[in-house]
């Protein structure tokens, strides 16, 4: 099997429109999340909005129509909603940055991606047309809807033609195509990958819903933090490429970071209810994995354990998410857990789902890269009950002998994924 | 120009991010650039625009930006009065 590295990278993000940006802002701990008009939105009904919160994480400066590095051809722009278009901006950056296409052919490149919600902005606008007034619904209805137009305009953009797919696992399917795009890189099914995901879902209708569940922050997502209350909805995208590590030796790519494990579960326990033990599996297993690179595991311990010098958690910043979370990395990790340095991403990114895993996958390799520990923005007091290691306050440097990083994502329906990266040396 | 054509070159050109003296009354699809997709996005602006409805065989044979204002106007035309919009 191959070992698969990370040689590219690329984002549309609330904190940075490039991954320099991105990187700069992480370690600055400067958030993207922000006050927003809720009157902004298309079809908002005032002066009785109906949303209580008040902050959301969007991206800044977002235009392709007019900035060159984010053109896209009419042709894009009719057949994409904004997410999709994050996510082909993303790719074209990646792609760009890694040189991927010059050295693979592009009939057996595979593209994974994650986007969950899809294009929400088309269908409230057609179905509030339709509904409200009897409009007719536009033709490009469906294709702008599809959670998997951006997947496929990044395979028109780029002439790729190898296997092509797009995950839908809510707030986990970024760690999903991530995940999957490894294993196919790893198994030697594709020779490279462009995989991430993107989502742009901060329509009206998606906001009212949120705020219906009464999981979303009156103020800021603050995970882990003692009174933290609530998640911050976001939107973005990221992109990775992914290669072999041979392949990207004998090119003289720059490598970013290693993957080495992908785990998977199901709480199979209920819809939005997470149980500790279904994270903690998907954790287990994605350590389990990495023994395939990093050697066999003992009867009853993983060896890669005491390697893990940082965790991305997911981190929403609800009571309860973050509680179970911390949970199962207890499970998990046992005797290590409350060692090991834990932030949030979230707090600088808001929650983008089906983005997420991919923004916070993009994350933990500049942290690796870096050998520096981005830190939970806004936090002062971390939850003491939770007894882990939170970051906060200011980056902390990666321990010199705890090379590994997991990224969890842990998704309503109880879909749990878990990527295991390693600091390269050369 | 007329109204009718000036608007309907306006359509074509912000449909394809053109500027609008690019787009004449002569100018094929195939020279916009104008797909499949484009044509059907195109006419359902159209009709929106003008409150008619191009039938399929119609939509079939158009084939240059002067073959819809023609094609609009015989429309428009052919509807009882109460329903011609603009």
């Amino acid at each position: 099997m191959n070992r698969v590295v990370v040689t590219g990278l690329g984002c549309i993000t609330p904190i940075g429109n490039s991954v320099d940006a991105f990187r700069e802002a992480m370690f600055a701990g400067r958030s993207g999340i922000a006050p927003f008009d809720p009157g902004s939105l298309p079809g908002v009904l005032l002066p009785e909005h109906g949303i209580r919160f008040k902050t959301t994480a969007k991206v800044k400066d977002f235009q392709p129509t007019q900035n060159p590095a984010q053109h896209l051809t009419s042709g894009f722009l009719l057949t994409s909603e904004l997410g999709a278009q994050f996510g082909i901006v993303a790719a074209r950056q990646a792609i760009a940055h890694s040189g991927v296409l010059q050295h693979y052919d592009p009939a057996a490149i595979a593209i994974v991606s994650g986007c969950s919600c899809g294009g929400r902005a088309a269908d409230e606008d057609a179905n509030r047309n339709l509904y409200l007034r009897g409009a007719r619904v536009p033709p490009t209805a469906i294709i702008r809807t599809m959670a998997s137009s951006g997947t496929s305009n990044i395979a028109i953009e780029n002439g790729i033609t190898g296997p092509t797919l797009n995950i839908a696992t809510a707030c986990a399917s970024g760690t999903h195509a991530v995940g999957l795009a490894f294993q196919m890189v790893r198994s030697g099914m594709a020779p490279a990958a462009i995989t991430g995901g993107y989502e742009a879902a901060l329509t009206y209708g998606f906001l009212r819903a949120w705020d219906s569940m009464r999981v979303v922050s009156p103020t800021s997502c603050r995970p882990f933090a003692a009174d933290r209350d609530g998640m911050t909805l976001g939107e973005g995208a990221a992109m990775l490429i992914l290669e072999p590590l041979d392949a990207a030796l004998a090119r003289g790519a720059r490598i970013y970071a290693e993957i080495v494990g992908f785990g998977m579960s199901a709480d199979a326990h209920h819809v939005t209810q997470p149980r500790a033990e279904g994270a903690a599996l998907a954790m287990r297993r994605a350590l389990a994995d990495s023994a395939t690179i990093l050697g066999a595991p003992g009867p009853d311990m993983l060896p890669s354990v005491q390697r893990v010098g940082y965790i991305n958690a997911h981190g929403t910043g609800t009571q309860t998410n973050d509680a179970v979370e911390a949970a199962a990395i207890h499970q998990a990790l046992g005797e290590f857990a409350p060692h090991i340095p834990v932030g949030a991403t979230k707090s600088l990114t808001g929650h983008s789902i089906g983005a997420a895993g991919a923004i916070e996958a993009l994350a933990t390799v500049l942290a690796l890269d870096a050998a520096s520990l981005p830190y939970t923005a806004g936090v002062t007091a971390v939850d003491p009950s939770l007894h882990l290691d939170i970051l906060i306050g200011e980056p902390r440097p990666l321990a010199a002998d705890r090379d590994l990083a997991l990224s969890n994502s842990l998704a309503f329906g109880g879909l749990n994924a878990v990527l295991v990266f390693r600091q390269y040396r050369a | 120009m007329d109204d009718l054509q000036a608007r309907i070159i306006e359509l074509v050109a912000k449909s394809k991010n053109l500027p609008v003296s690019d787009v004449r009354m002569d100018s094929t699809f195939e020279e916009l650039q104008i797909d499949s997709l484009d044509k059907i996005n195109l006419s359902f602006e159209v009709e929106e625009m003008f409150s008619i409805e191009i039938p399929d065989d119609a939509l079939n044979s158009l084939r240059t930006v002067g073959d819809v204002v023609r094609g609009v106007e015989t429309l428009r035309a052919a509807a009882p009065p109460n329903s011609t919009a603009s």
